[in-house]
């Protein structure tokens, strides 16, 4: 079964590690395999960027991603550039705080404030650790355990602890947007 | 300190995976000059090589780089160089110095659009025959064409044994997709990595002559500095390896460095065939076009067409004993290629119109269609 997932969002919001890290988690952690692949070029330098995740129980034939299931969406220049993906049985996670999202699309829109809930730990930076949080609680494409192993597996060991707060964070949060929507 | 084999499962990219796969490999020096998407190779070589005690030097320039590889070989260091469309241009004189001096070494291209400065960050495979016939004069040379990460590993270091065997500049002929995507690599332990060395001498010095070669056509060699008198030059030379400006020398040295590589033919020619047992129509590709109309022959395949792959793994030597077999019993082939048609050249000369063969054109700039194959591959089996 393929699965399709694309990141998407500006050069140094650690958009293209979020993809490494999750098609990591697959490969490595989840026993799928896995083919990451990321937008290269000028537009990768500060302005949109995005990484791609295709996941397959056998070989991944088709690198690319062509009709997601799962899109994270960050800034909203990428909503932009990203729209067309965008439409019905596709998930996307948002931070609200930083994109506007039209409904109408028929897609299922998670917000997840993953910028403050970063701030809130003291470091920007750890917001696409919090969007993978909330991945792996709206997702089960990459069993949890396989995400947050792949993520200390990554990073600094310096930063370990604090990026496992900002993963568990993440995943409480969208674990608690998506009772909400069921409800 | 990481040691030279990561053993172990690892998440990198294809040119990270390269790198890692000549170190297991051997090869402990590297010179180059990084340009996209080839600089991940460069980038890796740079932080490896002082940690299992290589060198990795930066050149001026690609033609600096090529001529530092050969040096480095010439005096027993397993050497390695990457680069992409530009800098294989410039390469191209010292490629061919090295298959006069018979100088093992691999040389790495990570594919993109051309022709000149073309698509720095965008995927081509338009360097297939400038492979075969780049630089001037006649020679063989073999050449490898990755499909994933993993490969760039395993044919890295086959590269390199098919190199110290013959004696010759191996080419992996990669591609920016290959070259830049992500997935799981597998090392093995070192010992399960089988490596092959150069044939050395095995009489005294005094005895020793250059380039005589033994029945396989292939002379053994001895390297700078240990005791044998080594000449070497780019001028067409006797055995000795002195200079020899006549119609004898290049009669006696010229078809050799081709003969010595289609003698082994057999031995060194790789493909991969799926779903070709009962195939009429046959998708001829390679590298990353190769993975992209797997989809094209599966759609086939649901339309009760009987489409098969033929995976070229070495494009040179091109397997011409192979294609003619298949080509007595099917119906017919389709060449999908990221060029104007390249490979397809070859396709044809060996089918030699026993049936119809189609190029279809990728011009580079973006992954190819798996439905424009598809619908090649419908139109040639009505």
């Amino acid at each position: 079964m393929r699965k399709e997932i694309r990141f998407t969002g500006f050069g140094g919001q650690g958009i293209i590690l979020s993809g490494f890290i999750y098609g990591k988690a697959a490969a490595i952690f989840g026993g799928k395999n896995a083919t990451m692949t990321q937008s290269y070029g000028p537009e990768a330098r500060g302005g949109a960027c995005s990484s791609d995740v295709v996941i397959e129980d056998g070989p991944v034939s088709f690198p690319e991603v062509t009709a997601p299931e799962i899109m994270v969406v960050m800034s909203r220049d990428a909503y932009n550039t990203h729209k067309k993906l965008i439409r019905k049985g596709v998930r996307v996670f948002y931070d609200q705080d930083l994109v506007q999202v039209e409904e109408g699309l028929g897609a299922e829109f998670i917000p997840i404030p993953s910028l403050k809930i970063a701030e809130g730990l003291g470091k920007k930076i750890v917001a696409n650790i919090v969007m993978l949080g909330a991945l792996a609680a709206g997702s089960d494409m990459v069993p949890k355990d396989a995400v947050k192993q792949a993520i200390l597996s990554t990073v600094p060991p310096a930063t370990k602890e604090l990026n496992e707060k900002a993963f568990e964070a993440g995943y409480a949060q969208a674990k608690q947007v998506l009772e909400k929507i069921k409800a | 300190m990481r040691g030279a084999v990561l053993t172990g499962a690892h998440f990198m990219n294809g040119d990270i995976a390269a790198a890692e796969g000549a170190i297991a490999a051997g090869c402990r020096f590297f010179a180059g000059y990084p340009i996209t998407p080839a600089t991940e190779v460069t980038e890796r070589m740079a932080e490896r090589l002082p940690e299992v005690n290589g060198r990795y030097i930066q050149m001026e320039d690609e033609i600096g780089s090529m001529a530092a590889i050969l040096g480095a070989s010439a005096a027993g260091m397993k050497s390695m160089t990457s680069t992409s469309g530009p800098g294989f241009s410039l390469m191209m004189e010292n490629i061919g110095l090295g298959a006069m001096m018979e100088i093992p070494c691999v040389v790495l291209d990570v594919q993109r659009g051309g022709p000149s400065t073309g698509l720095p960050t965008l995927v081509a495979q338009q360097d297939m025959m400038q492979a075969r016939w780049g630089s001037h004069g006649d020679y063989a040379l073999v050449a490898y064409c990755p499909n994933s990460p993993q490969e760039m590993f395993n044919l890295a270091i086959q590269a390199f044994n098919t190199a110290e065997k013959y004696r010759i500049p191996a080419l992996i002929m990669a591609d920016e997709s290959i070259g830049h995507m992500t997935e799981k690599v597998v090392i093995p332990e070192q010992g399960a990595i089988h490596l092959v060395g150069r044939k050395k001498p095995t009489v005294p010095p005094e005895q020793y002559v250059p380039f005589r070669p033994d029945e396989d056509l292939i002379p053994p060699m001895a390297l700078a500095g240990e005791g044998y008198f080594v000449r070497m030059t780019g001028l067409t030379h006797d055995e000795y390896g002195r200079p020899a400006i006549n119609l004898d020398a290049q009669t006696k040295l010229i078809p050799r460095l081709t003969e010595k590589i289609h003698k082994h033919a057999s031995d060194i020619i790789e493909y991969e065939e799926m779903q070709m047992e009962d195939a009429d129509v046959v998708v001829v590709a390679y590298g990353i076009t190769s993975r992209c109309v797997r989809r094209s022959v599966e759609l086939a395949r649901k339309d009760g067409v009987r489409a098969g792959l033929f995976r070229l793994i070495t494009a040179w030597p091109f397997p011409e004993k192979k294609v003619k077999e298949l080509a007595s019993r099917v119906k017919a082939f389709v060449v999908p290629e990221i060029n104007l048609g390249q490979m397809v050249l070859e396709v044809e000369r060996a089918v030699a119109g026993r049936v119809p063969v189609r190029s279809v054109t990728y011009h580079g700039g973006g992954l190819p269609s798996p439905e424009l194959t598809y619908k090649t591959i419908i139109e040639v089996a009505k």
